[in-house]
């Protein structure tokens, strides 16, 4: 049943993908594109689509393996229906065991909030946790966001500096500040 | 005052329906809306939030709105922040799935154009909280080599000193260590400082 074996993949994703969407992309291009349910191409094509739509692409790419996958499985299961049950299913159950491992963290650590280990452990993890985010700054700053032509180098600087002085120092919301720099490819490119 | 999972909901289908460029990305935006604006959690909790979600498996986004959701009012606030997160990427990829052919997206020079422009602003979002964190995490000269550092092995790419995990684990083991010595030097200040009292007495 393609059903189960979809579901038994995606809980594997879920229980085993550390370090966000990217990290995850090998292991959903491994328990996905390995069994031959989605070709290697179409896979490329369900990453190309969930950078450029907005949330994150573990999500997205569930949601589009769960459609596909039932009518490239077999032809009976090709109607929209079974498509859709099929992105409800990945969907969920590709959150269900970190929903599950979060939850119980959270309850532990709010119940032992003020033990000395509790509050070691984060006093630790803070300047960590700093470095994390620097770090993905880092790494986003590449050819793939940035452009390899020196114009749209200097153009995405630019965008990058402005929407850091809008957001740092004047303040704006985050959401404004995506639109306009939307708005801002648009007029340029 | 309207009911708090509706909030909840609300609250993480806005921050769900503007992500882009992953997890990372998200945390201005939910500083802005969950910290700033609704008061939920201070700060510091947050960037404790972070260390959980970023410690366990799982989509980072999700594992975010689970934590604050759950921290708020237990599992159904959990259960309502997720759902706020995926719906709005689940809804898109549907209808892009149902209605349109890959190719229209992919090759459709105005997105193309626009996404071009999104991108860059999405890095300038990741690198705020990089400053602000450092400031609610207590960062002076002292301690500033260590997001430094890792930031950069991180980075490096290289194999073992690239992984992130090492650092959490490295991270919590230390602090952990450390206040248990501080908490000792502490205890024994105390004392001697107890006794010496007694001896004037």
């Amino acid at each position: 049943m393609i059903y189960l074996r979809l579901i038994w993949s995606y809980l594997k994703i879920g229980l085993f993908g550390f370090g966000g969407g990217y990290a995850m992309l090998a292991l959903i291009e491994k328990e996905i594109v390995g069994p031959g349910w989605v070709s290697e191409q179409m896979f490329t094509d369900i990453v190309a689509i969930s950078q450029m739509t907005p949330g994150p692409i573990g999500i997205n790419s569930a949601t589009y393996i769960g459609y596909v996958a039932p009518g490239e499985y077999s032809e009976a299961l090709s109607s929209p229906v079974y498509g859709i049950l099929g992105s409800i299913l990945c969907t969920l159950v590709v959150i269900l065991p970190s929903f599950l491992l979060v939850a119980y963290t959270s309850h532990l650590i709010h119940r032992h909030r003020d033990s000395d280990v509790v509050q070691g452990i984060f006093m630790g993890l803070r300047p960590v946790v700093v470095g994390l985010i620097a770090s993905a700054a880092l790494l986003l700053m590449n050819g793939a966001n940035f452009g390899t032509e020196t114009t749209d180098v200097l153009w995405s600087i630019a965008i990058c500096v402005a929407a850091f002085v809008m957001v740092h120092i004047i303040k704006w919301h985050p959401i404004l500040i995506m639109c306009l720099a939307g708005l801002a490819g648009w007029i340029i490119y | 005052m309207k009911n708090i999972y509706w909030q909840l909901f609300s609250t993480y289908f806005k921050i769900g329906a503007f992500t882009f460029g992953g997890g990372w990305a998200m945390i201005t935006l939910i500083e802005k809306e969950i910290v700033d604006k609704k008061g939920w959690i201070d700060k510091e909790e947050f960037l404790d939030l972070l260390a959980v979600a970023q410690s366990l498996p799982g989509v980072f986004a999700v594992n975010i709105s689970v934590a604050v959701g759950d921290k708020l009012r237990g599992m159904k606030g959990a259960v309502a922040a997720a759902l706020g997160t995926i719906l709005p990427s689940f809804l898109i990829i549907l209808s892009i799935a149902l209605f349109l052919t890959p190719d229209l997206i992919k090759n459709n020079p105005t997105l193309s154009s626009i996404f071009k422009g999104i991108r860059p602003a999405v890095v300038a979002l990741i690198i705020a909280p990089v400053i602000s964190s450092a400031k609610s995490a207590g960062i002076g000269w002292k301690t500033f080599m260590i997001p430094v550092a890792v930031a950069l092995l991180i980075w490096s790419r290289l194999p073992v000193v690239s992984n992130p995990i090492l650092y959490i684990v490295l991270g919590a083991t230390c602090g952990w260590w450390w206040l248990r010595r501080h908490r000792a030097t502490l205890r024994r200040l105390e004392e001697s400082q107890k006794k010496e009292e007694e001896k004037k007495l």
